[in-house]
């Protein structure tokens, strides 16, 4: 555990923002921010002391010392694009975890449908949001601190509602943009998420920062996945190279329902990404994915916790991470069978290829079956960049840079274009292609 | 085209190539024969620029450069070819844009103007024609799943799309059959030319048959104990290697 704070003291170290103010005064919200502010002042940042922490230390968030609220002026034209115009079903742009109509679209969605910000639908629909917010993202669990930090100051975010039998094809898209010209700044942002029977839905979001300048982006997301229904949840994360970006994630999956996720990093000194999935119901699904791309001294965490609760669920997990100098990687991956889920099946592989010898990569996995009829496997390694691939690439009169570009991003295809989403892999692809580009003029974070 | 004179290397500090001469003219067709263990592979690396291949004495020129000193990718953008004896399997990368960035790189070196993919593609059809490479080849991932005989092809496509002044076949027959031997022995022999030399190096003098060497060199313990006309090929098919190894026969 860390060091105690008293509650006042946690509202001062990390909020900036004048969070509560945005949102009108209903009890039952403030209880839940309460409850978590208090949660989070009994146990302090968590630390190296705690096993699901092991290898990511929060010292550089520790010693960032947060100012008010401030913000770069935003113009459309500084957005950053990764889906091409027109291939979203509504883009929705968030500066510093709040809301910005202004940088946003309205385009009509399909009824049913409810797209937009957090803040928004808890002034007009409080009391609806009441039996949602915090249900499933509550803080119970092992080392939640982070989570409750963010509740702590829950007020804006996505909030996405999908009806029963409603599927929507077009991804709506998520840009969270930070930025920090003066002080440095936190926010918490929430994700609200529910996908009612038989729904789809797809959700790419974009962290990015503008402007430079060192930030705290601390998110929270919980996501209802009713039975058969679908939700394809995407992520890009390029924060600015002095941010830190944490994201909670609690998802629960209903009968026959499949959670599909995907989380590429390329940004932030430091960043953690939590998913924990509840498989709830027989033939529930969830395929946790993920790429990872740093050098400098970037650190990146994927941490995922799924648990296997109802017969016939299933889960698969591929994350894939390449490391340049001193840059640090971590995947902790769990997955728990319970007594109750027979036939269940859980597949868990994770591969780093590390190009220096500075670069580190821990990986955990962490089994717990308490089944007997269950097919369940884990994988992990870490080397070196094929040295036969390498000089028969050479042989061939490619030059050494570009033979090396093209095995990184061979080892990275695979993942990316297994996407269910195929859409988007051009956009994800060309991630990568940024960050090998950055490589080649030298712009190391 | 080639000149090595008195070449030894080491491969993790032991000798295996002891003092090897070989000059090859230009249009030449020339052999390397020899047992398991010889030299053969340790030579076609040296030539190519593997690393972990130690040259410790001697040199080689090829048209006239000290080919020792250039990197891999420079040798093959200087008409280098090798025909690997076990080509390498990338996953993840097609075999189409593999090609491309090979055919591309090496026309950068000698300052022709690179292809655009349409353009590219037109070149490579003709070759898969004209190779008998089947189509489904070029659309899997680099080697990934090729049997041994659709390998070996691949290699012979890419010889013919870099059009090298100067192409190395390490065991190019090993783990053929007869049809795919055929083909591959066709596909260079429709590139002899007069500005170009092959050298084929080979356990077996089967491939011999249908390539049809102007010299034929024994190779034996890291040197050249023997050369001769392309009937050497057939004595050794008799006689086995044991005269020329300084064992017993």
């Amino acid at each position: 555990m860390g060091e105690q704070l008293a509650t006042a003291d946690i509202l001062q170290k990390y909020g900036t923002g004048a969070a509560r103010a945005e949102t009108p005064a209903q009890p039952w919200l403030e209880s839940l921010r309460t409850g978590a502010r208090e949660r989070a002042a009994a146990a302090g940042l968590p630390t190296p002391k705690q096993e699901s922490w092991k290898y990511t230390n929060l010292r550089p968030l520790e010693k960032l010392a947060f100012g008010p609220r401030s913000q770069d002026q935003i113009g459309i034209d500084r957005l950053p694009n990764l889906l091409p115009q027109g291939q979203s079903a509504r883009r929705l742009v968030f500066v510093n975890g709040q809301f910005r109509a202004d940088l946003s679209t309205r385009a009509a969605l399909p009824e049913g449908v409810r797209a937009g910000s957090l803040a928004n639908a808890l002034a007009e629909d409080g009391a609806g949001l009441k039996d949602l917010l915090g249900r499933i993202a509550n803080g119970d669990g092992e080392d939640q601190a982070m989570l409750d930090l963010n509740t702590a100051f829950v007020s804006d975010g996505l909030f996405l509602h999908v009806a029963v039998g409603v599927r929507i094809d077009l991804p709506i898209e998520v840009i969270y943009l930070g930025t920090a010209p003066r002080e440095p700044q936190a926010f918490h942002p929430r994700c609200l998420i529910a996908m009612e029977e038989n729904s789809s839905a797809i959700v790419v979001e974009h962290h990015a920062g503008i402007g430079g300048g060192a930030y705290f982006a601390n998110h929270g997301c919980e996501a209802r996945i009713g039975e058969r229904a679908e939700l394809r949840h995407y992520k890009v994360q390029a924060e600015a190279d002095d941010a830190i970006h944490m994201a909670n994630v609690h998802v629960e999956v209903g009968a026959g329902g499949v959670y599909d996720s995907f989380a590429l990093t390329r940004g932030a000194r430091l960043s953690r990404n939590e998913v924990r999935v509840r498989l709830e119901a027989p033939g529930a699904e969830c395929h946790l994915n993920g790429v990872y791309m740093l050098r400098g001294d970037q650190h990146c965490d994927n941490t995922t916790a799924i648990e296997h609760l109802a017969p016939e669920t299933s889960s698969r997990e591929v994350f894939k991470g390449v490391l340049d100098d001193r840059a640090r990687g971590v995947f902790q991956g769990k997955i728990v069978v319970h007594p109750k889920a027979q036939k269940s099946d859980g597949h868990q592989l994770s591969k780093a290829l590390l190009l220096s010898d500075s670069a580190e990569m821990d990986a955990k996995p962490e089994l717990e079956i308490y089944a007997d009829d269950v097919k369940c496997s884990h994988g992990a390694t870490a080397g070196d960049m094929d040295p036969d691939a390498l000089f028969y690439l050479r042989a061939r009169g490619i030059p050494e840079a570009t033979a090396r570009h093209m095995l990184i991003e061979a080892f990275l295809s695979d993942t990316i274009n297994s996407l269910a989403a195929k859409g988007l892999c051009p956009a994800l692809m060309s991630s990568v292609g940024h960050w090998l580009s950055d490589a080649a003029t030298g712009d190391a974070p | 085209m080639l000149e090595i004179k008195n070449l030894h290397a080491t491969v993790g500090g032991k000798g295996i190539l002891n003092g090897l001469d070989l000059t090859i003219g230009a249009g030449e067709v020339h052999a390397i024969m020899g047992p398991n263990g010889s030299g053969k592979s340790t030579l076609s690396y040296v030539l190519s620029g593997r690393e972990g291949y130690e040259v410790t004495e001697g040199e080689v020129a090829y048209q006239g450069r000290n080919l020792l000193e250039m990197e891999p990718e420079e040798r093959a953008g200087a008409g280098v070819f090798l025909a690997f004896q076990y080509p390498v399997e990338i996953p993840g990368v097609p075999n189409t844009t593999f090609l491309r960035e090979a055919v591309n790189a090496v026309r950068k070196y000698k300052g022709a103007p690179t292809l655009d993919p349409m353009a590219f593609l037109k070149v490579l059809r003709a070759k898969i024609k004209e190779l008998q490479v089947p189509d489904d080849l070029l659309k899997r991932a680099v080697n990934v799943g090729f049997s041994g005989g659709e390998k070996k092809r691949n290699e012979i496509l890419q010889m013919a799309l870099l059009d090298p002044s100067l192409a190395i076949l390490d065991e190019t027959d090993s783990g053929l059959d007869i049809d795919a031997l055929k083909t591959v022995a066709d596909g260079v022999n429709a590139m002899r030319a007069p500005d170009r030399s092959v050298l084929v190096i080979t356990h077996y003098q089967r491939l011999l048959d249908y390539i049809v060497p102007d010299r034929v060199h024994v190779l034996a313990h890291g040197r050249i104990v023997r050369s001769g006309g392309k009937e050497l090929a057939l004595e050794l098919e008799k006689t086995g290697y044991a005269g020329f190894t300084g064992e017993a026969a």
